[in-house]
């Protein structure tokens, strides 16, 4: 047993050591490859050391479990990552849930059962069985299986607060006891699951970065309630990294929007703001043409380029790393600019674009692509809107009034390219649209990037 | 005693994963979220114990448990790889 607890400590050490390499995109996938052998030692110590166990089932299960992950992470395309992610959540809280079962059916009535055990029990089926219902509900928005905009009804609220309630008295009565225990521990995994769904169906299509780094969250604190349950410092030590991690993330998000927590789970944004009148007065445009911005892009020095999740839609990614590349070429500086929700889970658009190659130097966030915006010649926006409304810096009565943005209103031009004059998510015209160091180009990314690409070939 | 050892333990770790966390930057988020992932799959190694002959039922949820947990490991990491893969210098 000595031995079994100094491998875990051994692979808590790993995970560590590779979540530390990930600070950098030169050390990142070696840290990835020390926290698996950190996983493959876990394993096999426990395998090892552990008596009566069923060696045929175990062989059987992670044959099965190792087919679907597997395939999953091959054929996943990249701009599916936050839908992958979100199931996989949903099978870490899943496979908790199940532990934690297992071991209450397994030591029910027994001399073992301490109120303790049964109340990190509890607490582990209630967790781990909310992530799973939870994650597969974000799964189902993100694919498309389930519409993406939120669902809600009159009385959602109440309902929730009803199950959360119904939720602690059946939980705090498995563990006290009373002889209905069995009936209660099944009324908690009911119930939880029914709760991982209704607390999901109202978030909109572009609040999943929040969700999902939620569900994130829980999957780690599941992971550590069933190691407080088996007493195992490997789970308690893993689960609680994640669940560090999955709650920065949720903050980093909750801050890139400007909203709470709160706010994000019972706000159910994008129903509600279409009635937001306050910002409805029209800008007026100057609409262009490539040629024009080829010409504009010519005589500048710096360029930014400012993505957004409409280019991803677009699959205009190669097509925007082909102009920038041409750019590049002919001498000038070009950088990406990113904002922390521009994709639909943390990070995603720095994936996105270093699937097209672009290297992660040019790749810049937020806070330090900011100051680059005042001596810029030409920032090109292409399919983001609300993350570039000046708006959210002076207009009190805005929705997005506070947001972070990225100020590439500084710059000398901004070139901005959409499909249409639609609003943006939040629903609200964009004043830099009708600023006069704007000019619009209108039509599809992937195309317009094509020609923009010939036009400045051509010049 | 042994309960307030493990809790230490989780308080400590809690910590620590927000020291090593902070100091990921943006551009690693969606790596940093498929890795960690892939650590909370670590739950295989209680399926592994909950298999243990002799409880039935336990067994079996044992066994679903095994599965899901080795679908988020071997998925979590095969795909945090291949993302990694991708970022490349100039």
């Amino acid at each position: 047993m000595g031995y079994t607890n100094l491998a875990y400590v051994i692979a808590a050490i790993l995970f560590i050591l590779g979540i530390k390499k990930l600070s950098s995109p030169k050390t990142a996938r070696n840290g990835n490859t020390i926290a698996s052998i950190g996983m493959l030692i876990a394993i096999i110590a426990t395998v090892v050391s552990f008596e009566l166990l069923d060696f045929k089932l175990i062989v059987i299960g992670m044959i099965i479990g190792s087919i679907i992950g597997a395939t999953f992470a091959i054929r996943v395309q990249m701009t599916q990552m936050p839908q992958m992610v979100a199931i996989f959540n949903g099978f870490g809280g899943g496979a908790s849930a199940l532990v934690a079962s297992a071991e209450y059916f397994n030591k029910f009535g027994t001399v073992d059962q301490t109120t303790f055990l049964t109340a990190t029990i509890t607490l582990s089926v209630f967790i781990g069985t909310l992530t799973l219902t939870g994650s597969f509900i974000a799964f189902g928005k993100l694919q498309g299986f389930i519409s993406g905009k939120p669902i809600v009804f009159p009385g959602q609220q109440a309902i929730n607060g009803l199950l959360t309630l119904a939720l602690v008295v059946m939980g705090v009565s498995v563990c006290i006891g009373g002889g209905q225990e069995m009936n209660m521990f099944y009324g908690v995994l009911i119930l939880a699951a029914i709760l991982g769904i209704t607390l999901t169906i109202p978030i909109g299509g572009a609040d999943m970065p929040v969700i999902i780094s939620l569900l994130n969250s829980y999957s780690g604190v599941a992971a550590a309630a069933t190691g407080f349950v088996l007493m195992n410092n490997g789970l308690i030590i893993s689960g609680a990294l994640v669940g560090a991690s999955g709650l920065i993330l949720t903050n980093i998000m909750c801050r890139g929007m400007n909203r709470s927590l709160a706010n994000v789970i019972f706000g159910a944004v994008g129903l509600e703001q279409e009635s937001i009148t306050g910002s409805e007065k029209q800008v007026k445009v100057k609409s262009t043409t490539t040629e024009e911005a080829a010409m504009i892009l010519e005589a500048a020095d710096k360029v930014i380029i400012v993505p957004g999740y409409g280019l991803a839609v677009a699959q205009a990614q190669h097509a925007v790393r082909e102009v920038a590349d041409l750019l590049e070429s002919m001498g000038k500086k070009v950088l990406y600019a990113i904002h922390p929700v521009a994709g639909r889970m943390p990070g995603h658009m720095n994936v996105l674009l270093a699937e097209a190659n672009v290297p992660y130097e040019q790749l810049k966030d937020l806070g330090d692509v900011n100051p680059e915006f005042d001596n810029c010649d030409v920032a090109i926006v292409l399919g983001a809107n609300d993350v570039v409304n000046p708006a959210s810096r002076h207009d009190t009565s805005s929705p997005i009034y506070g947001m972070p943005i990225l100020d590439v209103d500084k710059s000398r031009t901004v070139i901005v390219n959409k499909r249409t004059m639609n609003p943006g998510f939040a629903g609200i015209q964009n004043e830099l649209f009708g600023f006069d160091n704007t000019v619009m180009v209108f039509g599809d990314a992937k195309e317009m990037l094509t020609t923009l690409y010939k036009d400045l070939k051509e010049l | 005693m042994e309960i307030i050892n493990i809790l230490t333990v989780f308080i400590l770790a809690i910590f620590v994963g927000f020291e090593i966390i902070t100091k990921v930057p943006p551009t690693l988020h969606t790596p940093l979220m498929s890795g960690s992932n892939a650590i909370s799959g670590i739950a295989i190694v209680g399926a592994i114990i909950s298999t243990k002959v002799g409880g039935e039922i336990g067994t079996w949820l044992g066994l679903v448990a095994v599965i899901f947990a080795t679908i988020n490991c071997v998925g979590g990491f095969m795909v945090t790889d291949r993302m990694l893969k991708m970022f490349k210098r100039k």
